[in-house]
């Protein structure tokens, strides 16, 4: 078989960039819960808030060294596998990814050291303060990143002159359509990632009968997050999905598995396999004009679909129509289980409830699973174009030899196989090992120099035995 | 000031500042073979666990600003440099990964030793082999990518003296930041790498100036050397205080800052010797700029941002301050 460079480019790229997102997508609402943790500690001198942050903070290191590590190599590999999209983008991207490090990467290093390791070392206000100029810099790295995905996806604002993309209006560039629906979007996405993966592990301990109270405390905060964000999401979704019909019409069509080239009525597809060699679905099973309902909130209305467009300009159907309705799923899981936390709540046994707790354990990853989904969605629904219309993307990789990039591929899945293998034993190692104990934390506090939470420490640790 | 000058002078500042701090990072990590006495490997890593993150960064800055600013030089230098550059991608992931995961570990312990030292090795050879083979002029040229030529003689050379020159930071950093047996293996290990590293300057700076036509004039002609004569007479200047400050312990702070000047020395001769050209010969600076209004629209976030990172690195590093013993446990 012919190798073909770039082909191999594509999934090396696919490859790391999905092996990265899944640790930003963990720390941006992980960083964001510490945070609150660590506020309402201050605020209300309850231990078992510290007890929160001081725990969390762990796998929040280890995930956010994960997502370093990953993240260099993409600043990197647009140079080494797309140098020609890298020249002729570069005045375009470049300016966006530098503010990012400017604004974004060099703030979450500078206050992570004290975040991590500074405890003892600053005051507990400035502690607090480090921690929330962290959790602020992913979000910020979230805004710049998603900016020049955005324009990839909806451009606007540039000028071509000889081949190369120069910018005319940067108010254009940065406030592109689609940015404001897939930042809020992927923000969502985050918080309810990390509340996810907060959950399942309390219900983990719940359901192992260990470090009770310290559960209790953070799943019924979880579920109170997860009860607000996931029917918001399920909104902004369907607002962001409104947004690519408007100027994606084809991903759109790939999503819903939409072939004609204009469709009336157009059924809300629960089951199908798009078969690109016969240009339509086989196994079709869906509800008739719900998708009319959905994307273009009439019965009847029309939608663009796959054969509006030559078949050289349509991506992969089923890996987005797939990929979409895993999201998709998922996301009705997690409201589903948002809203079941509630009705337990209100009958007194959220936290006892077996099949709940084991569903919500189960449910760890799910966040994860979606965001990687989402992107997929995202990124393969754009293909064959790497910036929407104007940029084929196998026009513009770098004419490297094929076994070359073979190689580095099989030597980025070696790694990256292994580095996942580690990264979860060292999870569960922590999970395993469970939080700091009170008295612990009591020693760590005099090391702190805080006299005032005296008091509210001693009468928590008897309330606790009182309950014991 | 022309733009493109500002943006050659902000990329060679992250060039710089990239070197000299994880250079000091890098260097504990080649260094770590030599301490292995009970608790004197936790002592090496907990010295810059906190700021590596952050000196890393700046290699990612360097990298996004070639891009932003000059675009073709990113697209050429990267595609050119693939195998070396990925493979110090590998190695700084190894680097950084053991981080994290070696304090936690048990049994693995060794591995994550292996993953350390052995990361940051090779990213400062192929630091160094990809700094010799822009120096020497490779072509840059996108039907040749499939050539080797990055892999030369003087390139290997040039490897091996980025890699002693890092761990030579990596011994001056220790030698400021321990006491006893640590301090006093870092000054002895230091001043062997000091002799090493001028040494290996030496035989860059004259097979440079012999085999390049080019950079020899630029040294040489009009009288020029005078003017240029400062930069090795204090880098052999530093290199004598170096030495003696790491004679004594009382001056246990200035060989960092002697061997970080030899290092900004060091690579002001290389900006001397290949200005205006970011790939010798093929591509200056006015080539590969960006358009103005990219430049123009980046300058304001570096002169706002670059100060006030600046300020809040150096309170990091003041919060970290004294020696390793004396932080407490860590989080």
């Amino acid at each position: 078989m012919e190798l073909d460079t770039a082909l191999l480019s594509r999934l090396q790229f696919a490859f790391t960039v999905s092996f990265h997102i899944i640790f930003p997508s963990i720390t941006i609402g992980l960083a964001t819960l510490i945070a609150i943790w660590e506020g309402l500690w201050l605020k209300t001198h309850d231990p078992r808030y510290l007890q929160l942050a001081k725990f969390w903070i762990k796998p929040f290191a280890i995930t956010f060294g994960m997502g370093v590590v990953s993240g260099i190599v993409l600043s990197y590999e647009f140079g080494t596998n797309f140098s020609k999209f890298s020249d002729i983008v570069g005045p375009v991207l470049g300016p966006l990814m530098a503010y990012e490090v400017l604004t974004a990467f060099f703030l979450e290093a500078g206050f992570l050291g004290v975040m991590l390791f500074g405890w003892q070392r600053v005051g507990r206000k400035l502690h607090f303060f480090s921690t929330v100029v962290v959790a602020i810099g992913t979000w910020i790295s979230a805004f710049w990143i998603i900016v020049a995905n955005s324009w990839m996806q909806t451009p606007q604002g540039h000028i071509i002159v000889d081949g190369q993309f120069h910018v005319e209006d940067w108010f254009e560039v940065i406030f592109n359509p689609s940015m404001p629906y897939r930042l809020s979007h992927m923000l969502l996405a985050s918080f309810i990632t990390a509340t996810f993966v907060v959950a399942g592990v309390c219900a983990y301990y719940l359901l192992k009968k260990q470090h009770t109270e310290f559960a209790k405390k953070g799943l019924s905060m979880t579920m109170w997050i997860a009860l607000v964000l996931t029917p918001l999401q399920a909104l902004v979704g369907d607002h962001h999905g409104l947004n690519v019909k408007e100027h994606q019409p084809t991903k759109l069509a790939a999503m819903e598995g939409i072939w004609p080239a204009k469709e009336e009525h157009v059924p809300l597809l629960l089951f199908a396999m798009p078969n690109m060699e016969t240009e339509s679905n086989d196994y079709e099973l869906g509800i008739p004009s719900l998708g009319s309902l959905i994307l273009t909130h009439t019965f009847d209305g029309a939608v663009q679909g796959l054969k509006a467009v030559p078949p050289e300009d349509r991506p992969n159907v089923p890996l987005v129509f797939w990929s979409f309705r895993v999201m998709v799923g998922l996301g009705f899981g997690m409201i589903g289980l948002a809203v079941l936390a509630l009705w337990l709540r209100k009958r007194g046994s959220l936290f006892s409830n077996k099949p709940f707790l084991t569903a919500l354990a189960l449910f760890t990853p799910s966040g994860v699973i979606s965001v990687l989904a989402g992107w997929y969605v995202v990124e393969v629904g754009r293909q064959p174009w790497l910036v929407y219309n104007l940029v084929r993307t196998s026009e513009v990789v770098s004419p490297l030899p094929a076994e070359r990039v073979l190689f580095t591929l099989i030597g980025f899945v070696v790694i990256y196989t292994l580095l996942l293998g580690v990264y979860l034993y060292f999870m569960r190692k922590l999970i395993k090992k469970g939080p700091p104990s009170m008295a612990h934390l009591e020693e760590q506090l005099i090391g702190m120099k805080a006299p005032g939470y005296a008091l509210a420490w001693v009468k928590n640790l008897k309330h606790e035995e009182g309950v014991k | 000031m022309d733009l493109v000058l500002f943006y050659f002078l902000i990329l060679g500042f992250a060039v710089l500042m990239y070197v000299l701090l994880d250079g000091f990072d890098l260097g504990v990590g080649i260094l770590y073979p030599w301490f292995d006495q009970t608790g004197e490997r936790d002592h090496l890593m907990r010295s810059i666990s906190h700021v590596w993150d952050g000196n890393e960064t700046w290699l990612v800055f360097g990298g996004v600003v070639l891009f932003a600013a000059f675009p073709a030089a990113y697209a050429g230098i990267l595609s050119t440099f693939y195998l070396p550059i990925i493979l110090m991608l590998f190695a700084l992931i190894f680097r950084g990964v053991a981080f994290e995961y070696r304090f936690k570990a048990d049994r693995s312990r060794p591995y994550w030793d292996f993953a350390f030292s052995a990361g940051s090795a090779t990213a400062a050879f192929c630091q160094g082999l990809i700094l010799g083979s822009i120096v020497q002029g490779v072509n840059v040229n996108h039907i040749q990518l499939d050539s080797w030529y990055w892999l030369s003689p003087f390139a290997i050379l040039t490897g091996f003296s980025v890699m002693a020159g890092y761990a030579l930071l990596g011994a001056s950093y220790l030698y400021m930041k321990s006491r006893g047996r640590i301090q006093q293996h870092a000054a002895h290990l230091a001043k062997r790498l000091l002799l090493g590293v001028m040494v290996a300057m030496l035989i860059v700076s004259l097979w440079t100036v012999l085999s390049s036509d080019d950079i020899r004039e630029r040294w040489f002609a009009d009288g020029n050397f005078l003017y240029l004569s400062p930069l090795p007479l204090l880098s052999a200047l530093f290199a004598v205080l170096a030495w003696k400050g790491l004679s004594d312990t009382i001056h246990e702070i200035r060989p960092f800052w002697y061997v970080a000047g030899i290092f900004t020395l060091g690579f002001a001769g290389l900006v001397v010797s290949l200005f205006p050209y970011l790939i010798p010969n093929q591509l200056t600076i006015w080539d590969a700029a960006a358009p103005d209004s990219s430049l123009k629209f980046l300058v304001v976030g570096i002169a706002i941002f670059i100060p006030l990172i600046l300020a809040y690195t150096l309170w990091g590093y003041r919060v970290f301050a004294g020696k390793v013993e004396d932080y407490q446990e860590g989080y």
